[in-house]
């Protein structure tokens, strides 16, 4: 057995390695390195915490059995899982430590003499307060990973839900959760803390339902920074200063992502939250104009004849592409003109998968090069000196509109500015309005030629016409 | 006056989001997702109460309602870690520079 403050300098340790796990994201090439970083730090956690405990009794056997069994499921997801679906598992990951928070409050509170809190009863007020807050945030983030998890599988509509008086329903459950652990201090009773807990699922729930598919990164984002800020809880309640680091790291992170996301949409965190986007279409304006306005149609062969004489070609990936499968025919196809002496690279906007970074793995996976990927305030000025521009499965993301119509839902949305390429081949199934809802100018503009496919079939259909 | 105990591991709180704030801000945005499922496994580091919790009930009575959530606690943060590591290093793998290679 250890004393307990070597325990608390090998939890500083691994804090400290936490923290230069996610140091090490600044560059791929360090990136391997991070990731080994923080597995020895979570081994020396656990195994420092197995060393605390004096008296080794048969419940070790059992936790470890437990422990190899959410190790093989882990594991088994984690190869298991196609990188499209990342945006998912990340939501589902969330929702275990949500819940994971919530049961070992729990545990504290049914239980705190193990965790030197006091006495069933008569619990220390300041643990009290950090268990009940841990539980609350854990709950909220366990039910909301749920909903995000949901509509993200396509389980549940991507559309928002919302109902009249939504907010000020929220408003009054997130109130009540602290008047709860308020008089929870007071009487210490068991049935406000499982009333705590239980109102705190209701509001993960009614929090996320209302926010649309096309808000998804902001979610996924903002759940990641509340299952930190759950986590941290726990530490204060725990005394565990390895998981108040970790918490705060998580919580700061997800909250810069969210920022990020919110940013990269030109949206207010407020109104990502208050939710409703993308809800209402108003449709006829939109038909008026697929009318009136003609767009300039083409084929595969049409595309690859452009292509083949462009002398430098920029690819926008979308998240359409991903739905499509479409990434490893891209990649041959971009083999075939960099045979040709093209040059090739890829813009990829910031909210262009579900989730922040998501077109990246995803391109990474089809073998493209890191170094070929460019970020949107990278590579939008190269748009006007570039013969072709290839936009398969983005749409919004390119709209014109964002520049030009204050009216739209979209302006002052930073975007790819495409339309200064020479030529752009946009690839779609459809005139259909992306996620915003809103039309597309870029369809219509005199250097614009639609090609509609799906995505995957085209590509493979340009490749073979590149011969 | 003797300072209590809790304003440390506030500071220790505080300094950390700061930490955080400037290291993930140096996270190319390229590496975003592998961002989001690294911190949600190093997050299960919470596994250490779920632990304590587990082990709390006495040889008699292995399986006490408070050490069931613990046990249970410890399957779904194991889940997260091992899932969460894994998959980050396997998309990390995926990371490849341009091979310069002219025929």
């Amino acid at each position: 057995m250890i004393s307990a403050n070597i325990l608390a300098i090998f939890y500083l340790v691994s804090g400290i390695l936490f923290i230069l796990a996610l140091r090490g994201l600044s560059s791929p090439d360090t990136s391997r390195q991070g990731n080994f970083f923080g597995i020895v730090g979570m081994i020396i956690a656990i195994v420092v915490t197995f060393l605390s405990i004096g008296n080794v009794s048969t419940s070790l056997v059992y936790v470890i059995i437990f422990l190899v069994i959410g190790g093989a499921i882990g594991a088994f997801i984690a190869f298991k899982i196609p990188m499209t679906a990342m945006p998912e598992l990340v939501a589902g990951f969330h929702s275990l430590v949500g819940l994971a928070a919530v049961f070992v409050a729990i545990a504290a509170f049914l239980n705190p003499e193990a965790f030197n809190l006091g006495i069933v009863g008569n619990i220390k007020l300041a643990s009290l307060i950090e268990m009940s807050i841990g539980a609350a945030v854990g709950a909220i983030t366990f039910s909301g990973s749920i909903i995000a998890f949901l509509k993200l599988r396509g389980i549940m509509s991507g559309a928002p839900i919302t109902f009249s008086g939504q907010h000020i329903i929220n408003l009054i459950l997130g109130l009540s959760i602290f008047v709860l652990i308020f008089y929870l201090c007071k009487t210490q009773s068991t049935n406000i803390f499982w009333t705590v807990v239980m109102v705190s699922f209701l509001v993960g729930v009614l929090l996320i339902i209302p926010i649309g598919g096309a808000d998804m990164p902001v979610v996924i984002s903002m759940l990641n920074s509340y299952s930190g800020w759950a986590a941290a809880g726990i530490g204060f309640t725990l005394e565990n200063t390895a998981l108040i680091i970790t918490g705060a790291l998580v919580g700061s992170s997800g909250a810069i992502l969210s920022y990020i996301m919110c940013k990269a949409m030109n949206r207010s965190f407020v109104s990502v939250i208050l939710g409703g986007f993308g809800a209402d279409n108003s449709s006829d304006d939109k038909k008026e104009r697929k009318d009136q306005k003609p767009v300039k149609n083409g084929n595969a062969e049409d595309a690859a004849f452009l292509m083949k004489n462009a002398s430098s070609v920029i690819i926008v990936p979308g998240y359409g592409m991903a739905v499509a499968q479409a990434q490893h025919a891209l990649r041959e196809m971009v083999d075939k003109l960099k045979k040709n002496d093209i040059k090739v690279t890829y813009a990829i906007h910031p909210v262009a998968g579900r989730m922040p970074g998501h077109m990246n793995v995803l391109l990474a996976e089809a073998n493209v090069p890191y170094d070929e990927v460019f970020e949107l305030e990278d590579i939008n000025n190269d748009f006007a000196n570039s013969d072709v521009a290839f936009v398969i499965g983005a749409n919004d993301v390119t709209n014109p509109v964002a520049k030009t119509d204050p009216k739209s839902p979209i302006f002052g949305m930073p975007v790819l500015d495409v339309e200064k390429c020479k030529s752009v081949l946009f690839v779609k199934r459809s005139l259909s309005p992306g996620y915003a809802g809103i039309d597309n100018e870029l369809f219509y503009k005199d250097n614009t030629l639609m090609l509609f496919a799906d995505a995957k079939k085209m590509t493979e259909d340009i490749v073979k016409n590149l011969d | 006056m003797e300072i209590d105990p809790f304003i440390f591991r506030l500071s220790i709180f505080i300094l950390s989001i700061f930490i955080g704030y400037y290291v993930v801000w140096s996270v190319t945005p390229s590496l975003h997702t592998p961002l989001m499922s690294v911190t949600n496994a190093i997050s299960s580091v919470i596994i250490v109460g779920a632990i304590i919790a587990a082990l709390a009930g006495s040889s008699k009575n292995i399986f006490s309602t408070s050490s069931i959530f613990g046990f249970i606690a410890i399957i779904l943060a194991a889940i997260n870690i091992f899932g969460g590591f894994l998959v980050t290093q396997r998309m990390l793998q995926m990371y490849k520079k341009k091979k310069d290679k002219k025929k």
